[in-house]
Formats: C-alpha cells, structure tokens, sequence
C-alpha cells in the first residue's frame, strides 16, 4: 500500500535565493493509521514544514522539492484550484492557541461548519446537524449551547476541541496538528492528547509537530527530530526516545528536567565556577534553615466584570528559608503570582502577613521597604518587558548596582565584570539593548540584575516557561549553580511539574488560589494525597525513557 | 506605541507609509530650503514682497527673469511674497504644536500620574473639548480674542491639546503598568525616581515623535485660517491669505493659486514623511 | 446576562453623553458671559451710536443680565432643554432657527462624503492589503499626498482641473447635483486616504494571525477570507474613529463652503466668527457636540454589533 504522504528533499526559503534556507533537504514519508511526530526548538523548520504541506507556506516563500506526493497524486503540481479542494477536505489543520486560531467575531459553530460549506453540498439544517455531531465527538458537552458561542466564552479546553472540530469536520485523510497543546494546562492538554490519539482511525494519518518531547512520546508512532531545517534523527518513537543515536536527541532528552534529574545537571557544559571573588564583600549569609519568608494566611481577591469578588489568593501560608528552594506549581489562575507579588510587596493582601527576615512588610514605612527591597529579587517570564527599551545592558546592570550602594569607579567595575561572570555573559554584550539579545542571553540579564544588590532570596514568577528546552535547561542548570556558590533562596514558580519537581526542596500545590498539598517535593510528588494533585501527576506526559541521563 | 491606535489624533498620525530613502532625503532638503527661506527670505528672492511695483500684474511664471515666479493680481513679486511667507508658516507649525504638546503634556501626566479624582476631571472635561471639531475648536478661539497671527497660532494650538493629552496619558498608564517599571520598583528605587527615571521618558518620547507629524497638520490649519481670513491679514505675505487672495483670480491666472498650493502641500508632505520616518525607527527599537 | 450587560452599557454610554453635553453647555454659558457686556453693548450699538446708561440697562435686564449668576445659569440650561440656543446677535434671529435653515444642504455635502469616503476606502483598503510591492507603494504615496494636502487645496486643484480646465463642474453655487460634486470630492478625500490606510494597515495585521490561516487552510480563498474573516476585524477600527471622522468633516465644511460659495452650517460658523457673533458661534458648537455624542452612541451599539467581545469579554 502506498504511503499516504511522501515527501522527498523538502527546501523552503524566504526572501531571495541567497537567504538560508529555512527547512534544508528534509523527506519523510506518512502512512494511514500512522502518527508521525516532527519535533523541534524554536527555528527548526517545523512549523514551516506543516504549513507547506498544506500549500500555505506564506509570503514571500520559495518552495522546492525533489517530491511531494498525497495519496498517489502528484501534489507538487497542484495548482492553488486543487490546493483549495484538498485543504480542510483532505487535509485538516490544527494549530495551537485555539483563541487566536478561531475566528473571535463568529460563534464556533459557524467556524466548524465552514469547511463543510466550502467542501460540500449540504443544506443548512444538514450543516448544522454535522456540527453538532462533531462537537459531541469531540468531547463537547451541550453541544446545542456550545455551538452558538463565540471562542472568548469557551474555556481553553472546549476551544481546542472546537477548532479540532473545525478540522475534522470533512473527514479528512491526514490532520496535521501543529503544537496542538502548547497553550493549554497540564490536565486539559492531556485530555487533548487522549482526543488526538482518537483520531488516529486506520484511514487517517496523523503529523503532529512539537517542541515536546513527553507529549510526542504518549502519541506518536514515528518520531523526526528536526534542527536548524533538517532532520537529525528519524525512527519509531521507541527506539528514538530510548536510544538515541544523534547526540542532539540526546541533549534534548538529557534538558527535560523530570522527577529523574533531580540534583542532576540538565546541560552540557561545565558548572559554574567562580575564580575570584575578591571585587565583592564576601557578605555574612544566614545559616541555612534560618527563616526568610513567613507568609502567613494571605488573602487576596480581586472584583470581576460582574461585579462579583473573586478569590485570587485564598489562605496561603508558608516558609522559606535561607539556601532553600521552595516551588509553588498550579495551573493558570491558581493564584501562584498573585501570592509571589504579594510576597514581594507589589500587591497588598486583603488579610494575612508577610515576614520578611522577621519584620513585617506591611508594617515598614515606604523607605524601610525600599531598603529591604534588596535582599528580596525577583525573575519574571518576560525579561524583555522588564527591561525599560531605552536601556542598554549596561545600564540596566548599572542602575540596579546603584540601588545597592554600588555607584561609581573601580568597585561598579569589578562588581559588573563579577555579575557577567556569574551568569556566563560576555562582556561585549554591556552595549546591546535587550531587544538585540536571545531569549536566554535575555534571562541571563534578568538574573544578573537580580544578582546586583546581593540579594537571599530571589523570586522566580516562571523563569523559563517562554524558553526552549535546551535553553531552560542552561538556565535552570545556572540557576542551581548560583544556589550553590551564593547560598541563594528561591522561591520558584511555575506550572511544569518537571521543572519543579527538578529544582525545589520542597513544594506547595495551589488550586483556585488555595493550597492544596505542602511538603517535601519528593514525598508530594511519590505520596499524593490530595486529588487535585493526583490529577495533575497523572495528566503530565511522562517520557517513556531509560538510562537516557546517566552518561 | 500601538496604545495610541485608538485615540483621535493629528491626520498625519493615521498615515503608516514607507516611503524608499530617496523619497526621505528629498524631504529633508525641502525642508532646508523652506528651513532657509523661514530664516533668510532675501537669500532666496532679493525683491520687496509688499512693494506694489512698476511691474505688470499676472506676470506668469518664467517670463520675466526679475520675477521668477511671476507677479500678483498687484504686481508683487510671487517669489518673494512666498519666501517672506515661509516663516509665519514654520512658526505656526512649530508654535502650534509646542503649545499643544506642553499642554497636553502637563494634563496627560496630571490625569496618568495624578489621584484617580483628578485624573475623572480631566478626561471629563477633554471629552467634553473632544466633542468639538478641532477647526471649530480654532474658531471659537478666534470669536473670542479676534482675527490675527497670533491669535490663530493660540487657536491652533489649543485645539489640538486634547489630543495631545490623551496620548500623553494612554501612553502613561501603559508605562506604569510595563514589567520595568515594576522591575524598578522592585530594586528598591524611589517612586520619585521611577517616573522620573522611566515613567516620564518613555510616556513622553512616543508622543514627541507624533508630534512631528502634528507640525505638518498644524501648518496646513494655520494656512486654513489664514485662507478662511482670519489668520495673517493682507496685505502681509502668507502662503494661506495668497492663496485667498489668488482665489478671486482663478479664472485670470490659476497659477496664483497653484503655486503656493504646491508649496504648501509640499512642505506639509515632508514634514510627515520625516516624521513617520522618525516614527518608524522609533518604534523599532521598542518593538517585540 | 448578555442583554443586561448590553443595556448596562448603552445606558452608561447615554450618560456620558449627557455628560459631555452638560459640559459643553456649561463652558458656553460662561463664554457667554464673558462676553455679555459686549453682547449688551452690541447689540443696540450701532456703527458709532452712544447708547445712555438707561438704554444699557434695559437691555441687560431684557437678557437677564442683572439675575444672579446661578440664576443665569438654570435659566440657560432650561432654554438649551427647550431647543433654544439663544438669539444671534447680528442677524437678529434665533440661534436654533439659523442652523434649521442651513443644515440641510451640509447634510447633504456631508452624507455624501461619507459614503464616498468609505466606499473607497474598504475598497482600495481591502484589495490592496498585503500586496505587491509597487501596488503599495503607489496606493500608500497617493494616500499620503491626499492626507498631507490641505482641505482646501485639494478644493482647489479639483477647481482648477474640473471648472476651469474641462468645464466639467460649476464653480461655485448651490443649484442641483452637479454643484454638489466638487464640493462633496473635496470633504471626501483625505477622509477616504487617512481611512484607507488606517484599514489597510488594520488588514495587515489581521492577515497575519492564526485564525486567517486556519481559515486558508479550510481551502477557503482569498478574497474570501478578505471579505468574511478579515475585514469585520479591521471595521473594528474603523468604527471607533467614525467620532473623530464626522468632527473632521463638520471642520472641513467651513472650507468647502467657503471656497465653493456654499451655503450651509460651516459657513454659518464662519460668518459668525468674523462677526464676533458669540451666540451663535456657541451655539453651532453645542450643536456639533450634540451631533457629535449622538454619532458615539450609534458607533457604540455598531461596535457591539461587530464585536461580540466588548459586552462579555
């Protein structure tokens, strides 16, 4: 039986033909009944590759291929006429972050039953029949209500069914699935997952493209990883994801931080070591287990459209103490920054206090705060945002010294070489503005800020949740090292289980701005007892791996 | 700066055109000469403006070598008359949206740094200014204080204040909220120094780049008035009131007409093409 | 709860509206004030004539001017409640009576700028949104000249091409449509540049976000999507400006009726002007926020037509 999809020495280009390719000589080949996962960072080429097998590439693009076959057809000579008859009939397309990816001004309905308006002849009644058939399938409760909404009233979940609704809403032989839960919570995108494994029928091919390693694991048959517009590896998802042949795969099965890498690095690359200290004031720290933070019964509620108060941050209580890490993990809207704000004294709470080395921040007048200010950092998910646009790295670097005493001469010298050194920027980096920076050059700024008034505890609101894998993992693993050489705190937030479980000594579950289980991460995460927190364990794709991390 | 978006603005500001770089440069070096004329108008025409000469009237253009430009309906030279009119332009422009830009500075801040009660009563009362047409606005001023120069450039510039304001104010709700400056907080620094340091600047900044633009809206208004009569008075040289004064002739001559027509539409051109120039490397460096 | 919601708005929108007409009424009433000495004076002044004190204060009291100030006050907001906009001072008649009588022809000049602006501009907007690089470059040029022109040169160019060069269009005057063409260009035209580039550069945008390649992806075609997807998102904008687009025109026929000889509201207003005719300057201004605060309000209820989000996001 022929393969349902083949392509052979994919090129694509944008801009002139001296521009780099974009995807560089990739083949694959994609049978019914077959899932087939093409995996990635950020740049690799991935996400174009979908795009183009739907005759979508964009403006401006050059595609060539040696062949491109759908179904026997000779789909690189297809004119935009049959293009048009094959998508969305032959080809469904999913792609991430259903809010952007549904029309916002049409109820969902309409956006489903388009497809079946374009590709065949049914009347209204028979068209509005087919969608309400397809949401039930999809796993769409009140499908009659659903229908006549628009994506805004849909939570995250029911919106990514809907647009996989959309897809499937003619029946197509292949759907290629393009991040398909990359936006969603843990929980929803793994009942995502399980829809997706549905589609799967003997007659239909399923092309999923990823940056996830875990996720590709539960759900694909084949796996390609792909980097920089090529295909590194390719073969069955078992024998890719336990033994990979290509070093790259094997940095990028070693990044994913898991219950596994617990006090184990994520990167290659040598740890940190710092050779001279000497510029700066070796300052006392606190002896480990002294308390820094005493958070006790924090409320917080913030007031809704309809008028209604609503509990952002609902009795939260905890302790961090000196060189520890404490990891608060929680889905969207679980109150996580909400409380790291109000530790950092940017909210007040309704009720409850805060302890900051044994004072209270409420209590401490406006200059009291700015001076304890400096012993309490932070690093937010959006390094670029918290840099003013006008600044260079110098003089974001600069500004926060000053804060700390540190204003002029030979001492801010010493004292910025020493920062660059402690987050392994050079230093020509100094007159660049962050705009010019990567994303982990980016973060590494953010740290080396923080780092600037010497701070004990540092906050970090999801440090590397917009970072690639392989990029989380430096910065996670530099995180750990700077842990090590200054006795820092962290109070590290996030919504990845694996990245907590990584790092933190101990944990707090929240839910609904509510803790619902505290304790040793280890035992949390082995021991659950709260079912919230078993959910959530189970909905985590878990890379089916072995022996991948100890070399 | 895609914060403003939604404001009422300037005309110019709605334009987004990218014009190639031969088309800036040619902007910028009308401006020069118009910058030169507005500073040194005998440089460029050696001849009385007001002088009611011996010469012929309706001299059409090239045909005398004293009167490049030809001569008006009085026979003054039309040159002359536009080079002594170029700088009550410039200063209407300039003038103009600095009084505006000043003053919406001060009501911007005062509404996006101020108590949330001052910040009620000074978006209430532009709402109210901003029901009004911008020219009418101009007119009521000149119903008040009298027919002028003067009077028409204060017209001009309290009118476009509102808009001004809102920018100034939009622009610093969005700073105030932005990651560095809560970053910058979060150091430790003084909330005096915070808006001094961040807020300020970067409010500020976008709305200075706009306000390029607003000089080639404010010069085509001040020429309006003058136009309508109620700006620069005859017999003083004014591209507007030669234009109203060229008008009754159009039958005659339509070259008193097109001249400074040309002229004025020029130099608002690169004025806006400059300023979105401006706007453009503005933004790409702030951009995502 | 989306109806409630909806009316909850509307109503808010009413009273700010009302708002904003109270304040308009205020700030003319105290001009008035400011000026009512004049006013007094003005008003049986002749060229030269030298009015008695009694004279002066018969007349004050025909106005009310020697009431309390706040009496004043109560007084005025009660005429405006009544559609009483005062009586102009030079030509003797009443405020309200004076703008009845022009309003129809620059309602006329008016409605017809507005439709051919917007014809135009979603038409030359939506065709030539994420073109070729000369068809943007030449639409973009040709905008940016109309935007960067003049009101009033642009009446002038057309007069001299159309009236002068090719006879095409009288010169000026008020009898039948043909009168009404130049005039109607001329308010119409850098409307329809500054809307055009204001949707295309709206268009653009939207073209590029996920859900319109969702919709390619359907095997939908372009013009399509430009048609059904993406121009009901860029009308967003375009909506929110109408306020600030209807202001510029009721500014734009004090020129075009001026240069067009024509008569009508701009005219009116700028006769009142150079007359220093007070009461009726202030009167067609409260009149343009009216029609101003009238025109949100039916921006608002479009707006939550187009945008199911407003209401319930």
């Amino acid at each position: 039986m022929t393969p349902l999809l083949e392509v052979e020495n994919l090129r694509v280009r944008f801009g002139s033909r001296k521009a780099g390719p974009v995807v560089d000589g990739i083949s694959f080949t994609l049978s019914r009944g077959e899932c087939l996962a093409l995996v990635g960072e950020s740049g690799s080429g991935k996400s174009v590759t979908a795009r183009t097998l739907v005759g979508l590439t964009g403006a401006g693009s050059l595609v060539e291929k040696d062949r491109l076959r759908f179904d026997g057809e000779d789909a690189a000579r297809f004119s935009e006429r049959t293009w048009r008859r094959v998508r969305g009939s032959r080809i469904g397309f999913v792609m991430q972050d259903a809010l952007s990816s549904l029309d916002s001004l049409r109820p969902v309905g309409r956006e489903i039953a388009e497809p079946l308006r374009l590709h065949e002849s049914l009347t209204r009644a028979q068209r509005e029949q087919r969608v309400l058939e397809l949401l039930d399938s999809v796993g769409v409760p009140e499908p009659e209500f659903r229908s006549g909404q628009y994506p805004h009233e849909l939570s995250g979940g029911l919106r990514q069914r809907a647009l996989i609704a959309s897809a499937i809403a003619c029946d197509p032989e292949l759907v290629i699935a393009d991040e398909p839960t990359t936006a969603l919570d843990a929980t929803v995108a793994a009942q995502v997952i399980a829809l997706l494994n549905q589609l799967k029928t003997s007659n239909r091919a399923l092309l999923m493209i990823s940056h996830d390693l875990a996720v590709v694991s539960t759900l694909a048959d084949r796996v390609a990883v792909m980097r920089a517009g090529t295909i590194v590896e390719e073969g069955s998802a078992a024998q890719v994801l336990r033994d990979p042949q290509h070093p790259y795969t094997r940095e990028l099965l070693a990044a994913v931080p898991s219950a596994a890498t617990r006090h184990s690095r994520l990167s290659p690359g040598p740890p940190l070591a710092v050779r001279d200290r000497s510029a700066v004031r070796p300052r006392e720290r606190p002896a480990p287990g002294t308390v820094l933070i005493e958070a006790e019964g924090l409320r917080k509620s913030f007031k809704g459209r309809d008028g209604r108060a609503r509990a952002a941050v609902d009795d939260v209580s905890f302790v961090l103490a000196a060189g520890e890490t404490l990891g608060i993990v929680g889905e969207s809207g679980s109150g996580k920054t909400t409380t790291a704000r109000i530790v950092l004294g940017l909210d007040t709470p309704d009720s409850g206090t805060v302890r900051l080395r044994g004072r209270p921040w409420l209590d401490l007048t406006a200059a009291e705060r700015r001076a304890e200010r400096r012993h309490l950092q932070v690093i937010y998910q959006d390094p670029l945002g918290s840099f003013d646009p006008r600044y260079t790295v110098h003089r974001v670097l600069v500004e926060a010294l000053r804060v700390a005493g540190i204003e002029r001469g030979a001492q801010l010298r010493a004292r910025l070489r020493e920062l660059l050194e402690l987050v392994q920027l050079p230093a020509d980096l100094l007159d660049r503005r962050p705009i010019e920076l990567s994303g982990g050059q980016r973060q590494r700024v953010a740290i080396a800020r923080a780092l600037a008034p010497d701070p004990e505890v540092i906050v970090c609101d999801e440090p590397v949740s917009a970072l690639d894998v392989s990029v989380q993992a430096r910065i996670l693993d530099l995180l750990a090292d700077l842990q090590r050489e200054l006795g820092l705190a962290y109070l590290f937030i996030s919504h990845d289980l694996g990245v907590i479980h990584h790092l933190s000594d101990r944990v707090l579950v929240m839910k609904d701005g509510a803790v619902v289980e505290s304790g040793p991460a280890d035992e949390v995460f082995a021991h659950p007892t709260d079912p919230y927190t078993k959910a959530l364990l189970n909905a985590v794709p878990r890379l089916a791996i072995v022996g991948a991390q100890d070399d | 700066m895609t914060t403003t978006a939604h404001l009422p603005a300037p005309r110019g500001v709605w334009l987004r055109s990218r014009l190639p770089r031969p088309g800036i440069v040619l902007a910028a070096l009308f401006l020069l000469v118009v910058a030169v004329a507005a500073v040194v108008p005998g440089l460029l025409a050696a001849q009385d403006p007001l002088a009611i000469g011996t010469d012929p009237g309706f001299l059409p253009p090239f045909a005398s070598t004293a009167h490049l430009l030809g001569t008006d309906q009085e026979g003054r030279d039309v040159l002359s008359r536009l080079a002594h009119g170029t700088a009550p332009s410039l200063v209407m422009g300039l003038g103009a949206t600095g009084i505006a830009v000043i003053g919406g500075a001060v009501l911007g801040l005062l509404a996006g740094l101020g108590s949330r009660a001052t910040e009620a009563v000074v978006m209430r009362v532009l709402d109210v200014v901003l029901a009004i047409p911008e020219l009418l606005l101009a007119l009521i001023v000149i119903a008040l204080l009298g027919t002028g120069t003067e009077h028409a450039l204060l017209a001009v510039g309290v009118a476009t204040i509102p808009y001004y304001s809102r920018m100034v104010r939009a622009q610093t709700h969005v700073v105030r909220r932005s990651g560095y400056v809560e970053a910058a907080t979060g150091l430790g620094i003084h909330q005096a120094s915070v808006i001094w340091r961040h807020v300020l600047p970067n409010a500020i900044k976008p709305v200075l780049v706009l306000a390029t633009i607003g000089v080639g809206t404010a010069i085509a208004v001040g020429a309006s008035l003058s136009f309508l009569g109620l700006g620069a008075q005859p017999p003083a040289p004014e591209w507007g009131s030669m234009l109203a004064a060229g008008v009754q002739y159009i039958s005659v001559d339509w070259m008193l007409v097109a001249i400074p027509a040309v002229v004025i539409t020029l130099t608002v051109l690169s004025v806006t093409v400059l300023g979105q120039d401006l706007r453009r490397r503005a933004e790409g460096r702030t951009a995502r | 709860m989306r109806a409630k919601l909806l009316a909850e708005r509307i109503g808010w929108r009413m009273i700010a509206g009302v708002g904003v007409l109270w304040g308009a009424a205020t700030a003319a009433f105290f001009t008035l004030h400011g000026t009512a000495g004049d006013a007094a004076l003005s008003t049986v002044a002749g060229q030269g004539a030298d009015p008695t004190q009694a004279v002066l204060d018969q007349v004050r009291r025909d106005y009310g001017l020697d009431l309390p100030l706040w009496r004043q006050y109560v007084d005025y907001l009660g005429q405006l409640l009544h559609g009483d906009l005062g009586e102009s001072y030079q030509q003797r008649l009443p405020v309200a009576q004076a703008i009845e009588a022009q309003l129809g022809q620059t309602v006329q000049l008016a409605a017809g700028a507005i439709v051919i602006a917007l014809v135009l501009a979603v038409g030359v907007g939506v065709l030539t949104a994420k073109r070729r690089r000369w068809v943007r470059a030449t639409t973009t040029g040709v905008e940016l000249l109309l935007a960067s022109t003049p009101t009033f040169v642009i009446g002038l160019v057309l007069l001299i091409v159309f009236s002068i060069g090719l006879h095409l269009f009288p010169v000026s005057g008020q009898d039948g449509l043909r009168s009404l063409v130049l005039p109607t260009f001329t308010l119409a035209l850098p409307v329809t540049a500054i809307l055009s580039q204001v949707l295309r550069s709206e268009l653009e945008d939207v073209l590029e976000q996920p859900f319109i390649l969702t919709a390619r992806a359907r095997g939908m075609r372009d013009v399509a999507v430009r048609f059904r997807h993406a121009l009901r998102h860029a009308a967003i904008q375009l909506v929110t400006m109408s306020g600030y687009i209807i202001g510029g025109l009721l500014g734009g026929t004090v020129i075009t009726e001026s240069l067009f000889n024509r008569q009508g509201i701009g005219q009116l207003m700028l006769v009142a002007t150079t007359n220093k005719d007070i009461p009726l300057v202030v009167g067609v201004v409260i009149f343009c926020a009216l029609v101003y605060v009238v025109v949100n309000l039916v921006v608002d209820i479009l707006y939550t037509v187009i945008d199911p989000r407003v209401v319930t996001r």
